[in-house]
């Protein structure tokens, strides 16, 4: 046998694996030279930053595959030129993301202190005062629609999964999710301010009222968003549930739930984050105060949000702008960082009740 | 305590799609019965009208009788959650709860059906069904760890572990080697050997050795082209059916000139 292998195999002959290579710190050395030509030639005939960057980036994109035709082959230049084109889109991506959050550091850091976070805006004028009684209104609020759209959600998912299949009224059920998720905010607010008139009669500010406003915007995401993970629960499960003589809704409940418990807790976690910075709807049904409000039912009482105190504060600052519109950029610092808490609870969650897999 | 079963006159349906037709067989107490065919058969789809698992999927129906112990399965008094107590299944995957550890997918049979056990009871039970399906020295010692953590063949001796905690009268076994290795395999007929003195076992298998070495009735299915109905072709000693089958069909799949 060997002696066969080594009869037929041809004299000299190397497989061609072989070949010429940019070394492995082209790509940094390009992007270098690229950086420093654009900023020599832009200094002297005097550009601006953003014409700097632009030009670097384009002499990379330009030069890299170029070299690399050069040297190597096509194929490889080809992959060059994409792999610098994606690593630019994620840059101009990353872009606004970045200098919208510096901006809010940058403008509202200097403003968050005890006081800031302790006091209302009541009788004040000028400087001073805070944002306690937004930052009540806001979670006050928030957890109303959080209470009202968390159960709502994931029992209609549980019925589009579990139970519909692809029945009619699961599909149209689906349908009506899907426009009400393009809802805009400001028709929830106004049906929340009608459906709460014909009890309370015009005029009504009512912080329960937003909290019903912000779940019509909730529970379609959790819906969406719970259905997608029960779908990602295997049916074996379910079948290996049922063949141990399990009914079905105890299936539902201790193996399906628990299952995709981690994707629905991050998807409730989204779904807060999107509504806490709605302002539209809670003008309308909330209203606006410079005092604290702890009550949730009050028909005649405002309740400030977040939202809305960077509303007011910017566009009717009063006789001293420039501390009104200090005070709105800290409470956008602070609307952001309750969104990151969020986010990072939500990543938290899921990682502690993700299915565990380890040996 | 085992139970026997006598099929009548099956007809299994997915929607309008006759899939299996005109069953008759009687599959004796405490013993191994294999069910043997080609791929789409309706084996599998068989076995799952045993126990009413067919119905699960949506538009599945049966006509027919499947008596055990003398009670209809498919009467109209019959709760299913009630069959499926008695009449335990292990899938072709194992499908551990990935929620679970090994301790608490043994117990779920019992817990998730409300049965309260005392911590000595529960161990009792985790023991001894870990122990009746050759499972336990290897995991003894990390009960508490996640059952999706062990090898395919040590889940799949998990999930007859579980299967057999709830103590059923009869267990159906679909496939349940097909993923795994020879040696896992082996631990697996080991068990149906040992588990047949007190249970039923019905098993569907592609493997005909292992048809050969675990049971002690085969039967054989076929359909007579695609679109067609499954059919019970043969069922006899297995012994019999290896040696000289009464069809010729039976011969011709058996000794490889299938079709």
């Amino acid at each position: 046998m060997s002696q066969v292998l080594t009869t037929t195999e041809p004299v000299g002959r190397t497989l061609p694996l072989r070949r010429p290579r940019l070394p492995r710190w082209a790509a940094p050395l390009v992007g270098l030279v690229a950086a420093a030509a654009s900023l020599l030639v832009g200094l002297v005939a005097d550009w601006s930053v953003a014409g700097i960057v632009v030009v670097a980036g384009l002499l990379y994109v330009v030069v890299l595959p170029g070299w690399s035709l050069l040297v190597e082959n096509r194929r490889s230049a080809t992959d060059r030129l994409f792999s610098s084109l994606v690593w630019t889109a994620l840059a101009i991506a990353l872009v606004p993301l970045i200098s919208l959050l510096y901006l809010v550091i940058s403008n509202g850091a200097k403003e968050i202190d005890g006081q800031f976070l302790t006091y209302s805006m009541r009788n004040i004028v000028g400087s001073g005062g805070g944002i306690y009684h937004a930052l009540i209104g806001t979670l006050m609020i928030t957890a109303t629609a959080t209470v009202i759209s968390v159960p709502i959600g994931i029992l209609a998912a549980v019925y589009l999964v579990e139970y519909g299949g692809g029945s009619r009224v699961a599909s149209s059920l689906r349908f009506l999710v899907d426009v009400m998720t393009g809802i805009p905010s400001i028709v929830a607010g106004l049906f929340a301010y009608a459906l709460f008139e014909i009890f309370f009669g015009p005029g009504v500010k009512m912080a329960f009222g937003g909290g019903v406003a912000l779940s019509l915007l909730m529970v379609p995401i959790v819906v969406r968003s719970t259905e997608e993970m029960l779908k990602l629960v295997p049916d074996e499960l379910r079948e290996a549930s049922y063949a141990l003589g399990v009914p079905r809704w105890k299936t539902i409940v201790r193996i399906v739930l628990p299952t995709a418990s981690a994707g629905i807790v991050t998807g409730v976690t989204l779904a807060i984050a999107r509504v806490i910075g709605e302002t539209a709807p809670l003008l309308i049904i909330a209203g606006a105060t410079t005092s604290v409000n702890t009550s949730l039912f009050s028909p005649q009482t405002p309740t400030e949000t977040l939202p809305v105190f960077i509303y007011y504060s910017y566009t009717q600052p009063g006789l001293n702008p420039q501390y009104s519109v200090d005070r709105a950029w800290g409470a956008a610092l602070v609307l952001i960082v309750i969104v990151m808490i969020l986010n990072l609870l939500a990543r938290l969650l899921g990682r502690m009740l993700a299915p565990k897999s380890g040996r | 305590m085992a139970k026997s079963i006598d099929v009548s006159n099956l007809n299994i349906y997915y929607g309008d799609f006759l899939a299996v037709e005109d069953v008759n067989m009687t599959i004796p107490a405490r013993s191994v019965t294999a069910l043997i065919g080609p791929s789409g058969c309706g084996k599998s789809t068989f076995l799952r009208s045993l126990n009413r698992m067919h119905e699960v999927i949506p538009g599945a129906r049966v006509e027919g009788k499947v008596l055990v112990d003398g009670q209809s399965l498919y009467d109209s008094a019959v709760d299913p959650v009630e069959v499926r107590r008695t009449i335990g299944m292990v899938f072709q995957r194992p499908n551990p709860f990935p929620t679970m550890s090994i301790y608490e997918n043994v117990l779920a049979g019992l817990r998730l059906n409300n049965k309260r056990l005392r911590k000595a009871q529960a161990d009792d039970v985790v023991e001894k069904s870990l122990a009746g399906a050759n499972l336990w020295n290897e995991v003894k010692d990390r009960l508490g760890k996640p059952g999706m953590g062990l090898s395919g063949g040590q889940q799949q001796r998990l999930c007859i572990a579980r299967a057999i905690a709830v103590e059923p009268e009869i267990l159906l076994m679909d496939e349940p080697c097909s993923a795994l290795d020879p040696i896992s395999t082996s631990a697996v007929e080991d068990l149906i050997h040992s588990l047949k003195d007190e249970y039923t076992i019905v098993i569907v298998t592609h493997n005909m050795q292992q048809a050969a070495r675990v049971s002690e009735d085969t039967a054989f299915f076929n359909l007579a082209g695609a679109g067609r109905p499954g059919k019970l072709i043969e069922m006899n000693p297995t012994k019999k059916i290896f040696s000289v089958p009464d069809e010729p069909a039976t011969e011709a799949y058996i000794s490889g000139r299938f079709g």
